[in-house]
């Protein structure tokens, strides 16, 4: 496992919560961000601020060059082909908004199918929903099972040759599945569909090469794997990417603007309009490193470990329900659970009097919460900096949760 | 800060024993309330006798304070007159921000420590809104609406 000592390196981790020691158990919301991304940030605000692109002098030249290294990075990190596949985004969000708004209005026309899952995130449904409004097409969703694995032996039912495109999560936000994504991205090849991957929850925890997984484009974020908020990538095929229209109009994304048009960049420049996020992109190179320092199978054994430990207590509490695979080598390190009688509202805020921070709503995902019957559930994220301590301050908290909701016989007179 | 101040045992009450819950099939006024937030729901029912609320049920669900507070509320709110009821509304939502109210001798006051946990005041105030949805509804001669927590009060 990777030694407790590194939490040293996380001065959010050090605070104490209503007189607790904090126990931060919300990774799968934002990542805590080590020291030295922290330093990265007032490096560059104290020593090379200065606009992307467009500059002569050497502060220009420098910020440049650190953005461009930065995409490098990204792209070294997921394995791409090549740099100029890594377009900065806001996020995963934005990153999938591009592709719906650029790719998805150029070519999907009426009576064209999406294939998603019923586990997305509101972030993988709702530019589909939008867009399938917009085009006549027709939205279809792959279940899954009582373990919250998706259900492969429905897929070829569902792929045709109306199948434009499949858009899924490599790791549920809520249930941790870890979906076979090359399988999938296999079968809807075959059928001519395209392959987005929402890797959100996915390449902060583990490797992930998009050339092994064989999908077309991928999204993630930033602030999930220890770096700043607001920076993410849409990584796409070189060609894809080119054939697609711009997002965003505006500077540092033409060639040439007259009165009558513009002619645009190339990828990735085409689709970045106006001053991007160059503090944000540049400091997730800085992240990059620091996970790579510690090894990203080592971050996905560590986790794994702990996910382990993690449901075998939460079993042992009484009325704990977890959701998702039980097995381990299926699922990622976000628990969502049910407390029997309990709001997860309840449950959240008494764990919070304890110093423990989870996650109590939807987590951005109904549709997936109305299969499971309920309207809200809590969760528990892993992440590198979590130990064993951290799953114990958990399940003593909710024996709290258990005893302070304990069923009462009585009903008191007025 | 104390978890003591948020669950007072007259809540936990409430929310273990909920007062008229269920629905009403014969209802004058059905209002159904949203808090987007946290995806909670809540429907309420209420029957009129001549101008008073004969009757209240909730039914839905969410978390013990936005359970409770239903189900103080429709003990509350019967045989008042519409217009009474309103006024229970703006006197409780007034109590949550702070204010003196008419609920000190109520279980009511309880609620009052929800103050101290500000993302909680809206599960406390979910039902006292969709019932004056409701009410103002009826009375432009609406039968159904739909409340949200997230309307400006």
């Amino acid at each position: 496992m990777i030694p407790e000592r590194v939490r040293e390196d996380f001065p959010l981790l050090q605070l104490r919560v209503h007189g607790k020691p904090l126990v931060y158990l919300d990774s799968a919301a934002t990542s805590q961000k080590p020291r030295v991304v922290l330093e990265a940030l007032a490096r560059y605000y104290s020593e090379y601020n200065a606009n992307v692109h467009r500059g002569i002098y050497l502060l220009a030249e420098l910020a440049t060059q650190r953005y461009e290294e930065a995409r490098a990075r990204v792209a070294r990190f997921i394995n791409a082909p090549r740099p100029e596949e890594v377009v900065f985004t806001r996020g995963t969000t934005e990153a999938i908004n591009l592709v719906a708004y650029t790719w998805g209005r150029a070519t999907i026309r009426s009576g064209d199918e999406i294939l998603l899952t019923e586990m997305e995130h509101h972030s993988n449904m709702v530019p589909w929903q939008i867009l399938a409004a917009e085009k006549g097409a027709r939205l279809r969703y792959l279940p899954f099972d009582g373990q919250g694995r998706l259900a492969l032996e429905e897929l070829d039912a569902l792929l045709s040759e109306r199948t434009k495109l499949v858009a899924v999560t490599q790791q549920s936000n809520v249930l941790g599945t870890i979906n076979p994504v090359a399988e999938i991205a296999r079968r809807a090849h075959a059928v001519g569909a395209l392959v987005l991957v929402d890797g959100a929850q996915s390449v902060p925890h583990m490797p992930v090469d998009v050339q092994a997984l064989g999908c077309d484009f991928l999204a993630f974020s930033a602030h999930k794997m220890c770096g700043p908020t607001g920076a993410g990538a849409l990584w796409g095929r070189y060609e894809l990417l080119q054939a697609m229209p711009p997002f965003h109009g505006g500077g540092e994304m033409i060639m040439l603007v007259t009165l009558e048009g513009a002619t645009y960049k190339d990828p990735p420049h085409k689709f970045e309009a106006g001053t991007p996020n160059i503090a944000d992109c540049i400091v997730w190179a800085t992240a990059i490193d620091y996970l790579e320092g510690l090894g990203m199978a080592a971050i996905r054994e560590h986790e794994r470990q702990l996910l382990r430990y993690a449901l075998g207590q939460l079993r042992e509490v009484p009325g704990v329900r977890v959701f998702g695979p039980e097995d381990v080598e299926q699922r990622g390190s976000a628990i969502a659970f049910d407390v029997q009688g309990v709001h997860p509202h309840d449950v959240a805020q008494v764990l919070d009097q304890e110093g423990i921070a989870v996650r109590a709503g939807h987590h951005c995902a109904q549709p997936l919460h109305r299969r499971l019957g309920l309207a809200a559930s809590t969760r528990a994220s892993l992440y590198l900096y979590n130990t064993p301590g951290d799953i114990d301050a958990l399940t003593r908290g909710l024996e709290t949760v258990r005893r302070l909701f304990a069923p009462r016989t009585a009903v008191r007179d007025r | 800060m104390g978890l003591d101040d948020l669950y007072r045992e007259i809540i936990l009450d409430h929310y273990s024993h909920p007062r008229n819950r269920g629905r009403l099939a014969a209802a004058d006024i059905t209002v159904e309330g949203a808090n987007p937030l946290c995806g909670d729901e809540l429907a309420l029912f209420v029957r009129l006798e001549g101008g008073v609320i004969a009757e209240v049920r909730f039914e839905g669900r969410g978390c013990s304070i936005s359970q409770a507070s239903a189900s103080m509320m429709t003990e509350e709110v019967r045989g008042k007159t519409l217009a009474q009821a309103r006024e229970s509304v703006a006197a409780f939502k007034a109590m949550m921000r702070g204010e003196a109210s008419p609920f000190d001798d109520t279980d009511l006051a309880a609620l009052q420590g929800v103050r101290k946990f500000p993302v909680r005041v809206k599960c406390a105030t979910l039902a006292w809104v969709a019932l004056d949805q409701g009410i103002e509804e009826f009375q432009q001669g609406r039968t159904a609406a739909r409340a949200t927590t997230e309307v400006p009060e």
